[in-house]
Parts: C-alpha cells; structure tokens; sequence
C-alpha cells in the first residue's frame, strides 16, 4: 500500500521550479494577484528578491541581470498594471535577444475576460514582443510550464518568455510532478552549421582580397568571443562591430576598426563599401547599421552566420547562410580554411582611411563635452568597465570613445532604443558582476524616465556609479532638428523643465557630484570609482549644442557620411 | 503570386492567434485562413493563402517556422496538391430565372440547398478558381449574401505515415 503523495500549492510549484533553474534574484513587486506567491516567498532562503519602485524598471533591471551575465533574469508582478506597466521592458528585451521570464499575476480564471478589477490580458497584450507565452490554466501544467518558459527564453535565439499565473491555479493544490526532461516539439534550435556551408565560406575567405567581418551582438550571447579573436588573428582580418557587438572583440586590438553604422567610424563604413568578402556574425543588417540597402557591401560576396533562420536573406540577400551557434561555426570555419587570405593591401587601404578621417572633437572653447569624459573613463577604466548606457547622443559617444575590452561589457537598448533602460539596467547587471566596476550613464532626458530606480539602488547598496550627462536637451532629437528640420527645436529643450539633479539624487541619500568643468572630470571619476559604499552619482554639465558625428542620414548610402559639423557639405 | 501554406499547429490556447498576429504584424498578406483537426490528437492543420514576392514568401516560411506552436509548415505551391473550397451562396430569384439557376448549380456541380419565395441557396465546392467562376456567373442574378470557407488543402501522394513522424504524434 503506498501513501498518499505530498500535496503542494501552485506557489510552491513554482518556487522549487525556480530552484531547480538556479535562479538567484527576482525583480518584482507585490499586488493582489501574486499576494499568495509573496506569502511563499516570505520564507525563501536560496533566492533574493529585488523590490523594484516600478514594474518597468524590474524589468529592465532583470534584462540588465541577463546581458550581464548570460543567464535567464527573472520578473515576477502582479496582474492589470503590474503587467502592462512590463510591456516596454519585453519589448526592449525582445528586440535585443534578452533571455528574461516575466511571471505575471492574472486574476481567477473564472473572472478572466469579465474586466474584473486589475485584469489585462497580457498574453495578448505581448504577443508580438515575446518570445512565447503561456496563460498557465491548471496547476498540473504549472511546472511542465515554467521549465519550458525558462528553456524557450535562454536556447536559440534568446528572448522574453510571459507566464500568466491566475489567482486560483497559485492556490490550487497538486501532487508535484517536475518533469524530468524538457520537449517542446516545435522548437528545435539547430546549433550545428552545415559543413558545405562552411567549407564554402572557409574558401571564399580564403580567397578574398578585401574581407570583413561584421560582428553582432550573437557572437556575444553564443559566448563566441575567444573563438571570434582566435580566427580573426589567425587570418589578419579587420573587425568591425555594431552597437550590441562592441566587446565581442577588443576595441583595443589592431584589428578592431570599431563601430560601423550610422554614427559608426568612417573607415569601419569604408571598409563595408569596399570589402569583397563580408562575413556577418551574429548580425542582423539591421537599418541603423545598413543604411540605403542597395548600397550596402555593394560588391561583397556575403556570408552569414546566425542562429535564427528568419534573420537570414531577411534584409540582405546572402551567398553564404550559415544556420548554427556562431561558435560553433566559427570553431569548425577555423578548421575550414585551407590558408589564410592575403590582406596586406587590404590593411593598408584602411589604415589610409583611419589616417584620413580620424575620430576628433574641438573642446578648444574650453567648454565639457562629452566625448572627454567617456575617453577619460576608457581610460581608467581599461576599457573593462560593464557600461550600462541610455540611449540618444551619450550612447552613440560610448560606442565611439569608450573601447571595451570584454564581451557583455556594454549594456544597451540598441534595438527598441528605450530611453529609462540605464538605471534599472545597471542595477540588473549590479547583481550579476562584482568584479567590475557597474557605470550606468544616460542623457537628461532618459535619466528622469526611470529614476524612481535610484532609490532602488540606494536601499540595496549596489556600488553602481550613475552618470548623467546634461546637456539640457533631449539631444539626439535636437541633433535632427538642427541637421535636417531648419533648426526648429520642436520640444527638445529641457532648460527650465529639468531639476537640479544633484539635489534630488543626494535627496535619497545617495553621494553626488557635479560639474561643468573639464579640469574637475578626472577628480569626479576617480572619486566614483574609488567609492564602493553604494551608489555614487555625477553629474556631468556638458555644452548643449554638441552632435555626434560622423553621421549617415537615415536611409542614406553609407558613402553619404557627414563627417563634421563645421562643414556639414564635407561628404565622403 | 499566391501561395497556399499548410501548417500543422499545436492545439494549444493562443496558437491560432500568434499566427494570425504575425500576418498583421509583419505586414503579410492574408487571403484565406482555415483552420481544423487532423488525425493527430491535439495538432490543428491550418491552411493560409498568402501572396508575396519570393523574399516576402521566404519571410513568411521563416517566420511561421520561428513560432513555438508551429509543428510543420509547407509551402504547397511548390508541390502538386488539391485545393479545395466551399461556398454558400444565396441568389435572388424571379419567375422564369429559376430554371437557369438550377442549371447553372448543375453545371458548377453545385447543390441547391435551401429555397423560400425569393432566393435560392447554392452550396459549390471545388478550387478556388471554380468558386470564383461560379461567383461571377450569378452576380447578375443579385447574389443576396455569400459564404467561402477559405482553401483548404493537402499535398498529393504523400505517403500515409509521413505526416505522423514528421511530428512524432501518436
């Protein structure tokens, strides 16, 4: 005769599905759907939860914990606005291939589609930003569930996973059946590239006069860095990188031509221009990176490696598509190549490009840029900071000055473009790295969209140095208007609606500086970095009236390139 | 050019709509949609057609692929098969015009199905392009209303367990 089995509730179900996921922090906050699920939690030991001050903010905050440490973040909030509140945090995550799981309350599945109080239906509110979803409608499914969700967000192509956890499924009770083995039977991800594939691309490059590879942020996700360098050196192959690529390869290496792209280095587009042989890694032509398609890589013969099929001959067709994990490929590529390319002349067209046009700033008026302070903490930093950036110009100057050394070193909303996504970001990453400096930086404008997550930081100590960069304007916006709309600044000006940030920041208690000054930047920095207490705050007064450049025009050939403002007529 | 896609789709809350979503969200043309059991125990054949050019249609083979709940999707343009459609169609009716009816529904191999003083309910299958002929003829009769199920089809010849390993069902 046996026993009866143990009975468990749906919110322990779920806790031990998260034990078994090793997960280590949540980010969430309570509310009348998951009140059941923050009674279990009282008691758990081998998981932190992150009360965050916004449901937005969790979100980013578990995106950042993901970009920072390749392993699946985890949110957890309650049903109606606790969950819409979420949608800009999936959507930023979705369009970067974070892995993150957001557990969201729903109110009893009687009531689901009566407009009971705080009901949304979420799923059908994410649809298009998630990866998959599922609305959990029995307990019995809860566990086969959640380790799918956790399976679906960090395999193939990583990305945002909703699970819907209605009020009486967390309650109801079941014997716990935890599935052993994880099978979804439509969802196989191919990791291994084919051979005549990539012996056709060993040849190609091989053969090639003028090759490029064009890195993006896959190679980082795949954890391909060692192998990127390995067979980029071995074949003296210039690399450049896009925004979610940098650190994937060192921008300190001689081979490293940095940025390509919109506000990308001139001779890294050059380079695209004129190449024979390009190899896109991880990357996904993407419009900011591309510009006019017709005139991208014109004359190359492409190869393209990427995990997700659909990113293929989506934007760009291809000669070579390559479907696998990049380091995969790149291991079995090195095996590939029957010798290496001859690239002398190559090189030395390039290093006429870099000599031609080089990255520059005038501060000649004696007035902050931003430019300064970025190549000042590059410096100090070693280019192996985890940078955490906003998004607009400051975020355009990190990937121009700032030189990563590492991969998963620059955290950034590249593909949504949230502005708000550095705070709670950074205080994400915070919790997935200790033995790197966490320097989150934003703009004026996007630090105020999320700043609530600064009193987050500060109750939990996290050593993170904020930055802000104030150049009281919402200043890429402003930058076109200046550029192309007549120099009519149609609400980018924030004088007069910003507040003295330094107040409000030392406010919550947290240490803070500020300065307009170019000879107090190093003082300021090596304050921050020397202050591990907590969170440290500066705020950087920088001129207002600064672009960033070079520049191609939305939808412009990449020959099109405006180098400076002095001269906007100088074109390439 | 339209293409006609059969998918098998997993029976499951919110896979319907993650398909139909993605035709909105990436812009895709959507013709028909048909969706229906198969003899797998929880796995739905749905049949979309769908026009593109040859990348538009690369696209929507990708994309329909990428979705968790998609089990097998065929482009069946590329594959001898048999379409077929059902249409319901009221038509008006006055003296005299009866009989033409009637030889019209015989001539499409149509079923006259319901009758009251002033119309008459034709019920036609067949491919598409024969609904449409049949259509255009009993226009100028005053079509009152009309209902088309959509394509539905299957590839030709296709070998009797294909189907079950392809998706490992019971």
């Amino acid at each position: 005769m046996s026993s009866s089995p143990k009975m468990y509730e749906g919110a322990e179900i779920l806790f031990e599905c998260l034990r078994r996921e090793n997960v280590e922090y949540i980010f969430g906050i309570p509310g009348g759907a998951t009140i059941q699920i923050y009674e279990k939690l009282y008691d758990i030991n081998f998981l932190k939860h992150i009360l965050t001050r916004h449901e937005q903010g969790a979100t980013h905050a578990a995106d950042g914990y993901a970009r920072a440490s390749g392993k699946v973040g985890v949110v957890l909030v309650t049903s109606g606005p606790g969950a819409t509140n979420t949608v800009t945090g999936i959507a930023t995550a979705y369009m970067d291939s974070s892995p993150i799981v957001v557990f969201t309350g729903q109110v009893p599945t009687n009531l689901i589609g009566n407009d009971a109080f705080q009901e949304a239906d979420i799923i059908g509110i994410t649809r298009p930003i998630t990866k998959h979803s599922f609305l959990v409608r029995d307990v019995n499914d809860l566990a086969a569930s959640v380790r799918k969700a956790f399976y679906i967000a960090r395999t193939g192509r990583p990305g945002p996973v909703v699970v819907d956890l209605p009020k009486n499924v967390i309650s109801a009770v079941t014997s716990l059946q935890y599935p052993e083995k994880v099978e979804v039977r439509g969802y196989k991800p191919n990791f291994e590239g084919h051979i005549n594939q990539i012996k056709k691309a060993a040849k190609a490059i091989a053969q090639a006069k003028r090759p490029l590879l064009y890195v993006g942020g896959g190679v980082i996700m795949s954890g391909a860095s060692p192998q990127l360098r390995a067979f980029a050196i071995e074949n003296n192959l210039p690399v450049t990188m896009t925004l979610q690529g940098l650190g994937a390869f060192p921008g300190t290496s001689e081979l490293s031509l940095g940025m390509l792209g919109m506000h990308g280095m001139y001779w890294a587009n050059q380079a695209i221009n004129h190449c024979d042989v390009l190899v896109a890694l991880g990357a996904r032509f993407d419009d900011r990176v591309t510009g006019k398609l017709e005139t991208f890589a014109p004359d190359a013969f492409k190869i393209h490696v990427d995990i997700d099929p659909s990113c293929i001959d989506k934007n760009v067709e291809v000669d070579v598509p390559i479907v696998g994990d990049v380091g995969k490929v790149l291991t079995e590529l090195r095996k590939a190549m029957p010798h290496k390319p001859d690239t002398e002349a190559w090189w030395k067209q390039i290093r006429a490009w870099q000599k031609e046009c080089p990255l520059t700033y005038d501060m000649s008026d004696g007035k902050l840029r931003t430019q300064f302070i970025l190549e000042r903490l590059s410096e100090k930093t070693k280019g192996d900071a985890v940078i955490v950036s906003d998004v607009g110009q400051h975020q355009m100057f990190i990937a121009q000055y700032y030189k990563f050394t590492n991969p998963r070193s620059l955290l950034s909303s590249g593909g949504l473009g949230t502005m708000g996504f550095s705070v709670p970001a950074a205080l994400g990453a915070s919790f997935a790295v200790n033995d790197r400096p966490v320097i989150s930086i934003s703009g004026d404008g996007g630090f105020a969209m999320n700043i609530q997550e600064m009193l987050t930081a500060r109750y939990y100590k996290r050593p993170i140095k904020f930055i802000v960069i104030n150049n009281s304007y919402l200043g890429m916006v402003r930058q076109w208007q200046e550029l192309f709309y007549n120099e009519r600044y149609s609400f980018t000006d924030l004088t007069g609606a910003n507040p003295d940030f330094h107040k409000v920041v030392q406010s919550m208690g947290i240490k803070s500086f500020v300065t307009s000054r170019i000879d107090e930047v190093d003082g300021i920095l090596d304050a921050m970095l020397d202050y591990n207490d907590g969170p440290v705050f500066a705020e950087f007064r920088v001129i207002k009236e600064e672009m960033v450049f070079p520049m191609v025009p939305a939808g412009a050939s990449v020959s099109d390139m405006i180098l400076d403002r002095l001269n906007p007529e100088r074109m390439v | 050019m339209k293409h006609t896609i059969s998918i098998l789709l997993e029976n499951r809350f919110g896979a319907f709509d993650r398909v139909a979503n993605l035709f909105s969200g990436k812009g895709f043309n959507l013709h028909s949609i048909t969706i229906g059991e198969t003899e797998i125990k929880d796995v739905m054949r749905m049949t979309i057609v769908t026009s593109g050019n040859d990348q538009i249609i690369d696209q929507v083979l990708k994309q329909l692929n990428r979705l968790i709940d998609t089990l097998k999707v065929i482009d069946l343009s590329e594959h001898e098969r048999t379409e077929r459609e059902l249409a319901l169609i009221s038509v008006n009716y006055q003296k005299g015009t009866l009989e033409e009816l009637k030889n019209i529904s015989d001539i499409f191999r149509g079923k006259i199905v319901d009758i009251n003083n002033k119309s008459i309910m034709i019920e036609i299958t067949g491919p598409p392009a024969k609904i449409n002929a049949a259509v255009n003829v009993l226009m100028p009769y005053g079509i009152k209303e009309m209902a088309r199920t959509g394509t539905v089809a299957l590839k030709r010849g296709e070998q009797i367990n294909a189907l079950k390993e392809d998706v490992g069902g019971e």
